[in-house]
């Protein structure tokens, strides 16, 4: 299939990048790429075939033994907050946000 | 058109924080009200490398809510991330449940004003993270974001649109919050945010079975904004739709100030959240035995401890409501059955001396001053006629206000027991009716009233102590026998 | 030739007192000063914190409180987080990121005596197959000035092949060890998916990525992944199996080892003298006793399509929380939230960066979900399967790990998907999980060629004891390319 620049600028706003008008194209020739790439995957009759998201289809072990859960963290917001941006009273700072 | 023309349809989505003491996918406390950030660790602010562990006792708390429920666990349950970015969301997604939640197909059984009793179907519930806060007032044109309850434990129990009404929806949101405090899933703290509805509301004209265009109201944090949130929506969509207009499909807010709903302006509205299975988590199998230890170590339901109270004890259905409602007094009670004997009388002395006391002294039952064994040693000694009611409530404050340790010990210092014994009483019979032939002439002559006299007398002499019962029945067979 | 040696002979050499731990970080420390502004195989070079850890070990060995490989210079991948000290990941992105925790890796790396000499270069968020998508500029590859070294871990094989640490560690989401470690002439193992801990390590793809060692030896390799190997309570996805000692089976005969050989390896695209290098390992594979098979991986031509959907589609989300809020790159002057986070990743990622954020979220998009990612997904099984077939008949498959040798800078980074072809052959075992090697089987054009060892699930021995076999009969593993400056 092949998309168009409308497309690949919603993509860039899903995933928050910013994506001058003149950077469209460019984005929009690798994507195609990739797509077409990914065409003949549709060429494979995958009826039945259960999604595969883990490599081992390995599975969580319950535990239960353990009752409430520990606290094993203790603050550590100092070290944390050093490679910070912007915090100011232990919060970090962003601009104005409006529900 | 007028308001009964319109069926009302609600469907409520309630996040109920878990009660653990870690978060659901790191070591970090979810204890609330800690200095900003000071519980956010790597996990929680989502710093490069770091991986998500679950926390078993989320999904012990979550199988306990299901069982409660009736609802069926599901063996497999996947997480997912959910994909969008905002400030309080560190990862830029969040990890939650969407096509395999850990919990499907419950119900609830909700009562209403009218006495009538109604089923709520409950659709799902699966479990995910909590976001972190926003605080919008401290800084000058910037945000300040608190991560400590960035990754604070949610069930996240969501109903079937069964809903007709605010009072229907408010009794379903109370249920939900009753169950899980009793449970010990949540503390069901709405102050602190530990129960928030998001209403979902819309209107179709009654046989229609087509739903209408809904409107989802999001985090409403208490039982009255939840009434006050649905009725605004459904005046304001009426409004509109009696005006051949429509209604948008939208998030909205309810603002408490000005007791009305608008639109939100930013936060998760019409995006595409690209699920995908959480590739750091594995999907989660829960055996048929962990359920049944679960269930082994369920505490009884309210319902259950209803029912069993009226067909055990024999207690009318507002007593077994009002003392099953609650585990702890239930369990206060049922100690106060064992030892006492008369579970009517213990249901009374519960609710009456009990409740009234603590709430006089403002304490939790935990702290009462009577122990359960106490109050039953009294009732056991009211049933054997030992002592009177009223002695029996002397004895009770004393206890109380811990002027004496024992009521046994208190009975004997105080030589409270009453007489009982024929033995004893004839004798005191005997002389005050000696020492008083007029009355008892008087008596045998018709004047029947002068019995009050007599037992006042005889009650003088014994101080009160002569059981009420036998004195009567000697008294009066004394005074016709001659 | 201190720096040309096996971690065996080093470790012997330290225990002998023939020099001291400091003698020996120094010796590199050294190497890395003179060679490193020409290979750039290393973003971060920590000469200080190396030279007192060696001091540590030197103290460790006279007090005979040492353990296992104390004093072995080692290099991280800058992908790898380590306290106090800066991890990139390649990207600008992490270019003021002092990472506030060791990654697992690290840490018991560290615990069990190696010493840290800097963190290597890689392509940003290893994505990439030749380094040249490294913020931090191209590694030369030591055999020949102006030719890649192999990605996403080039600086990881650049500095063990040029002598810069004794061994290295890299990480693998579709080739990422071992075509570089083929490209570079040294040995190098991704092992089974959840073998070892990818706690600190920064995410690409995280169903794909795993780390592993990157050395001069088979037997180096099996050295390290004892360290390296375990259950990880901090990866719910880390396997909870016994650790077994992977030097153990090294010596075991190969005579009874059956060896597939896939036909879909040796097609169209592969390099000729490639080809040949290959061909003659098998020949020497088989005179040692192996028995040679033919079998089938039927869907390997699809590997490519649903690797290029499923790991931009983890990493779009993995790395969403690059956003300038709480640690990494932020733009100047945000006007709004939106603005904060759109030119902070427009400035921080690189172009092929966001090429894959952008592919991995469409793929998830609403309407292209089950065309693209589920379907991948589903192809991604049939890969197994394949793989679970071959494993009946036979013990390992091998064949080349790349269709040719390390190529000119510059020469594929105009084609996307020429360059994305590099990783044919590796990543059908990232998709299923399963273990692999590289080990250098001779040259083309001068350029060192590798061979890919696949084995089933936790099968790393089997992997090792035929690589290692391979390497006592011949010397293509310790060959060094020729010292590019004094």
């Amino acid at each position: 299939m092949k998309i168009n620049e409308e497309i690949v600028a919603n993509i860039a706003e899903l995933a928050q990048l910013d994506m001058p008008q003149e950077q469209l194209q460019e984005y929009l020739d690798s994507l195609n790429n990739v797509l077409e790439l990914a065409e003949q995957m549709q060429s494979i009759d995958t009826t039945d075939v259960e999604p595969m998201s883990n490599p081992l289809d390995s599975i969580q072990h319950l535990h239960a033994d353990s009752d409430d859960g520990f606290v094993t963290e203790s603050n550590h917001r100092e070290r944390y907050q050093k490679v910070a941006p912007e915090t100011e009273q232990g919060l970090y700072l962003v601009p104005k946000v409006i529900d | 058109m007028s308001r009964t023309d319109w069926e009302v349809v609600i469907g409520l989505e309630i996040h109920v924080q878990l009660l653990t003491a870690a978060k659901i996918f790191s070591g970090a406390s979810t204890q609330f009200g800690a200095l900003p950030n000071s519980q956010a660790s790597a996990v929680d602010l989502g710093l490069p490398g770091v991986l998500p562990v679950l926390n078993p006792a989320v999904y012990k708390k979550a199988v306990c809510f299901g069982l409660g429920i009736g609802a069926k666990i599901n063996h497999r349950s996947v997480f997912d991330r959910k994909n969008y970015f905002y400030p309080d969301s560190p990862k830029g997604y969040q990890i939650t449940q969407l096509d395999y939640p850990i919990i499907e197909s419950g119900e609830i059984e909700i009562t209403l004003s009218n006495g009538s009793n109604k089923t709520i179907g409950v659709t799902r519930a699966h479990l995910e993270e909590d976001a972190g806060k926003s605080l919008h007032e401290n800084f000058l044109n910037q945000t300040g974001i608190d991560l400590n309850r960035a990754g604070t434990p949610l069930l996240e129990i969501v109903s079937e649109p069964d809903l007709r009404s605010s009072e229907e929806a408010v009794a379903y949101a109370k249920y939900i919050h009753h169950l899980v405090t009793y449970l010990s899933v949540s503390d069901g703290n709405m102050a602190e945010g530990s129960l928030r509805c998001d209403a979902n509301v819309s209107l179709r004209k009654h046989g229609d079975s087509k739903l209408g265009t809904r409107t989802e109201t999001k985090n409403v944090n208490s039982f009255r904004f939840l009434e006050r949130a649905i009725e605004f929506e459904i005046s304001r969509q009426m409004e509109i739709l009696e005006s051949g207009g429509r209604v948008t499909q939208e998030t909205r807010l309810y603002d408490s100030e000005r007791d009305e709903t608008r639109p939100m302006r930013s936060k998760e509205t019409a995006t595409d959240y690209r699920y995908f299975p959480e590739p750091d988590l594995l999907p989660l199998y829960i055996d048929q035995n962990y359920i049944d230890s679960i269930r082994q170590q369920m505490p009884e339901l309210p319902d259950q401890k209803n029912t069993r109270f009226i067909a055990d004890y024999q207690l009318n259905t507002d007593d077994a409501g009002y003392l099953s409602a609650n585990t702890e007094l239930a369990n206060y009670f049922e100690s106060v059955v064992d030892t006492g004997g008369n579970a009517r009388l213990a249901a009374n002395w519960v609710r009456v001396e009990l409740m009234a006391g603590l709430n006089r002294d403002n304490l939790p039952l935990s702290e009462a001053p009577v122990s359960a064994t106490e109050l039953g040693f009294l009732i056991a000694r009211i049933q054997d006629q030992s002592i009177s009611g009223k002695i029996a409530k002397t004895v009770f404050e004393a206890l109380w206000r811990n002027e004496a340790t024992s009521a046994q010990d208190f009975i004997k210092a105080n030589n409270l027991s009453q007489v009982s014994d024929i033995n004893a009483l004839e004798p005191l019979i005997s002389k005050v009716l000696e020492d008083n032939i007029k009355q008892v002439e008087q008596f045998r002559a018709g004047k029947t009233k002068l019995m009050g006299f007599f037992v006042g007398q005889i009650m003088k002499q014994t101080q009160g102590k002569a059981n009420p019962k036998q004195l009567n029945e000697i008294l009066l067979q004394k005074l016709n026998s001659n | 030739m201190k720096h040309a040696q096996s971690i065996k002979s080093i470790l012997n050499a330290l225990d002998k007192k023939d020099y001291s731990c400091r003698e020996l970080v120094q010796h590199f420390l050294t190497r890395i000063q003179a060679q490193n502004d020409h290979l750039n195989a290393y973003i971060t070079v920590c000469s200080e914190s190396a030279l007192k850890h060696a001091d540590l070990m030197d103290q460790a060995r006279s007090a005979g409180t040492a353990p296992p490989l104390a004093g072995l210079p080692i290099a991280h991948k800058d992908i790898f987080c380590t306290n106090g000290i800066k991890t990139t990941a390649g990207s600008r992105m992490l270019n003021n990121f002092i990472a506030p925790y060791d990654a697992t890796v690290v840490d018991k790396m560290s615990t069990a005596g190696t010493i840290s000499l800097g963190k290597t270069n890689m392509d940003e968020f290893a994505m990439g197959s030749s380094n040249e998508n490294s913020f931090y500029g191209n590694v030369n590859n030591p055999w020949a000035a102006g030719t890649i070294p192999g990605g996403s871990s080039g600086g990881s094989a650049a500095a063990v092949a040029a002598g810069l640490c004794a061994a290295s560690t890299g990480t693998d989401t579709g080739g990422s060890i071992r075509q570089p470690a083929a490209m570079c002439g040294v040995t190098g193992l991704k092992p089974t998916y959840g073998r070892v801990s990818r706690w600190g390590m920064i995410a690409y793809a995280s169903s794909l990525d795993q780390a592993g060692p990157i050395a001069r030896s088979a037997e180096d390799v099996a050295i390290l992944l004892n360290v390296m190997a375990g259950h990880d309570p901090k990866d719910s996805t880390s396997l909870n199996e016994a650790v077994p000692d992977y030097t153990q089976a090294l010596n075991r005969p190969i005579k009874s080892l059956k060896i597939g050989i896939c036909p879909a390896h040796f097609r169209d695209g592969l390099d000729q003298q490639t080809e040949q290098a290959i061909q003659i390992a098998i020949k020497q594979f088989e005179s040692a006793g192996a028995t040679i098979s033919e079998i089938n991986l039927p869907m390997t031509k699809h590997a490519i399509p649903a690797y290029y959907i499923i790991a931009p589609a983890e990493a779009s989300a993995n790395l969403s929380r690059y956003d300038g809020v709480r640690f990494g790159h932020r733009c100047d002057q945000p006007q709004n939230i939106s603005d904060l986070y759109k030119r902070s990743r427009a400035e921080g990622f690189g172009k092929e960066v966001k090429q894959r954020i952008m592919v991995g979220s469409f793929a998830l998009s609403a309407g292209y979900y089950d065309a693209y990612y589920r379907k991948a997904q589903q192809i991604r099984r049939l890969i197994k399967n394949d793989f679970i077939a071959a494993f009946n008949k036979v013990d390992l498959i091998i064949g080349p790990t790349a269709p040719s040798p390390a190529f000119k800078m510059g020469e594929k980074s105009a084609d996307q998907i020429s360059m994305y072809l590099q990783d044919i052959y590796t990543i059908t075992s990232n998709l299923a999980g399963l273990p692999a090697a590289s080990i250098p089987v001779g040259f083309s054009n001068n350029m060192p060629v590798g061979l890919q060892i696949i084995g089933n699930y936790l099968d790393e021995s089997k992997i090792l004891n035929l690589a290692h076999q391979f390497q006592l009969m011949t010397d293509w593993h310790i060959q060094t390319p020729a010292e590019t400056t004094p």
